[in-house]
């Protein structure tokens, strides 16, 4: 990998960092979350996103263990600007800008007389999937979950919402040393 | 800077705030606004506080024309509130204040925070009345067996007491945060815009608004820009303008259809392609747009320049000034520190001839458009002698610096300039650092 891609690749993932780091704070901030703000860092998250993976290609196959999982991390941003914007229903109270997710999204096209009082309880949930489920891991999800050999975070400066361990997948970003800052 | 009748200075008038460096959250000022006359100055800072300034003048006659501007009433328009349905706080920061033009001896302004627009009166009051034939002069009602004759209360006069009471709240129309209010050349109707929306009022009504603009998408997942700023045309009153996020401005005709959605005029000037990095979107976005008193041009601020269109031309600005050029091989460290973000504002001075911005280390930066020099201006506590005059400031963006140059390095990007206006007719300007609001004055030479 040359010197200029690499060093493309740690400044892509750098401002990645920061701007996730950013996000997270504005969920805490007075007034609620900004919607030109969140949309702008989803931008700048989108940019690093697409220049570290053209960067990445431009380098060729991955070397080592180490690349797997920062590529899985990025990937997981793939999700971001999406996710991370202002639509999506987890990050943020704001009912006008949720977009309710479809009941049941495959199930449901071709079984309109579906028999919904006598459903077996062996079929799926009727609790609401959708984008909500398939959030990405650095992303803060309700449940209480604590990733393994990690101990939570000991002050919560990010709000009762955030885990250190849903940002864990993003170590390789230096993130632990960004999120206190905040 | 040339001006009439010869070069001109600016210098010192006053400044108003406190003198500490440990600035109150709630003081700092969040919005300046002269009145149609430039006799009364508005500000609104973060704790929800109106404070209006009023000019008294000293000496009439030019070159010697002195004026004071000096409180005249101070309230409190916004309180924080909470929305129990969304858990979310309403901040009380004062967005914007727009004024009435006015129609009679009181005066009217708006004043918006993110969710709610309140129409406030402030009047004078310089006379009571005394003498009443049934009550004491404390109010309490006299004996009516005491009473043996009828007079008629007198006024007379009083202290003059500034009186600031809300007339109209429009609230419940906004689902997310109100950016501007302009009120319309009819002075009935005024319209206020959030990040996707924009309402249209009239003066009157509180209980209903039209929605003319809507920009926001069937999934917000696909949503690309949002409104930053919008102004009705100070002539034509079917006619306003609103800037996005994308560095674009629509002119829109209310006579071609309820719903402005679709636009009459697209400005937008295509990008540098050598000028794209990770910031590029940021950068581009229009934090604020001003037409021009006579109608015919419009000025928009991004974060690094300040640019002037003309009605008629959409592909292009007409005029470009570079506010902060040298910051644009800063622009990682200003995302970190979060400056990149910061909302400059312009303004236009009372002929159209000169506009001005804010920037950091408290400077502030005049283009004068015909004469195509600039000059960059600095507000600070160390050239606040009256009458001093102010010195031009000077950034050295590389290489050697020279003496009374400051470097870029050294700049304070905690000191910034967000706010200034413009005396609508005499060269008198407002400029709003953090916590402090500095009144500067021209000086014939």
């Amino acid at each position: 990998m040359s010197a200029a891609i690499m060093e493309v690749n740690a400044e892509a993932r750098r401002i990645l960092a920061v701007s996730i780091s950013k996000l997270y704070a504005s969920r805490t901030q007075r007034g609620g979350l900004r919607l030109h703000r969140s949309l702008l860092l989803s931008l700048v998250m989108k940019s690093a996103r697409d220049i570290y993976h053209s960067s990445r290609e431009s380098e060729g196959p991955p070397v080592g263990g180490e690349q797997p999982s920062t590529e899985e991390a990025m990937d997981a941003c793939s999700g971001c600007p999406g996710e991370a914007n202002p639509g999506h229903r987890e990050p943020q109270p704001e009912p006008e800008s949720v977009e309710p997710a479809p009941e049941d999204p495959e199930g449901c096209d071709g079984e309109i007389t579906e028999d919904k009082e006598n459903r077996s309880p062996a079929r799926q949930s009727r609790k609401r999937r959708g984008k909500a489920s398939a959030a990405p891991d650095f992303l803060p999800s309700k449940r209480a979950r604590l990733e393994p050999g990690e101990e939570r975070y000991a002050a919560a400066p990010l709000g009762s919402c955030c885990r250190a361990g849903a940002v864990d997948s993003l170590s390789a970003l230096s993130l632990n040393r960004v999120i206190p800052a905040f | 800077m040339a001006g009439p009748g010869g070069d001109m200075q600016w210098c010192f008038s006053q400044v108003k705030g406190a003198i500490d460096d440990d600035v109150a959250e709630a003081d700092i000022i969040s919005t300046v606004e002269f009145n149609h006359t430039g006799e009364l100055l508005a500000t609104g800072d973060k704790g929800g506080r109106v404070v209006i300034f009023q000019q008294e003048i000293e000496n009439k006659n030019p070159p010697q024309f002195r004026s004071e501007y000096n409180v005249y009433s101070t309230f409190q328009s916004h309180e924080p509130e909470f929305d129990y349905l969304k858990s979310l706080e309403i901040e009380e920061k004062i967005n914007k204040i727009r004024w009435l033009p006015q129609k009679n001896a009181a005066q009217f302004l708006l004043s918006t925070n993110d969710k709610t627009i309140k129409l406030w009166k402030i009047s004078e009051r310089d006379k009571r009345p005394e003498g009443y034939n049934l009550k004491e002069e404390d109010g309490r009602y006299k004996d009516p067996n005491t009473i043996t004759s009828l007079r008629v209360p007198v006024l007379i006069p009083m202290d003059l007491m500034v009186e600031a009471s809300p007339r109209r709240v429009f609230a419940n129309a906004h689902t997310y945060h109100i950016n501007s209010i302009s009120v319309n050349s009819d002075n009935e109707t005024y319209l206020s815009a959030d990040d996707l929306r924009i309402n249209l009022w009239h003066l009157e009504i509180t209980d209903r608004s039209f929605n003319i603009v809507d920009i926001k998408p069937a999934n917000m997942e696909e949503l690309t820009e949002v409104i930053t700023a919008a102004e009705f045309h100070p002539h034509q009153c079917n006619t306003f303008v609103y800037s996005s996020s994308k560095g674009t401005i629509r002119l829109c005709d209310m006579r071609a259809s309820a719903l402005c959605d679709k636009h009459s005029k697209l400005f937008e000037e295509p990008e540098d392609p050598s000028n794209r990095s990770f910031f590029s979107e940021i950068i581009s976005s229009i934090s604020d747009v001003k037409f021009s008193h006579n109608g015919r041009y419009m000025m928009t601020r991004d974060y690094l320049s300040v640019k002037i269109w003309d009605l008629n031309m959409e592909n292009r600005p007409v005029e470009t000034y570079q506010v902060h050029e040298y910051l644009r091989s800063k622009l990682c460290s200003l995302y970190e520190n979060d400056c990149i973000f910061d909302k400059f504002e312009c303004c236009w001075n009372g002929n159209d001839s000169v506009v001005m911005t804010g920037s950091y280390n408290n400077f502030f930066r005049m283009f004068d458009r015909g004469h195509r020099r600039d000059v960059t201006l600095e507000a600070s506590r160390e050239n606040s002698k009256p009458m001093q005059v102010l010195k031009p400031r000077k950034v050295c963006a590389g290489g050697k610096r020279k003496k009374d140059e400051i470097s870029v390095d050294s700049l304070d990007f905690n000191k910034k300039i967000l706010h200034t206006a413009w005396h609508p007719q005499d060269n008198i300007i407002a400029v709003a650092t953090t916590n402090n609001l500095y009144i500067f004055q021209d000086k014939v030479i």
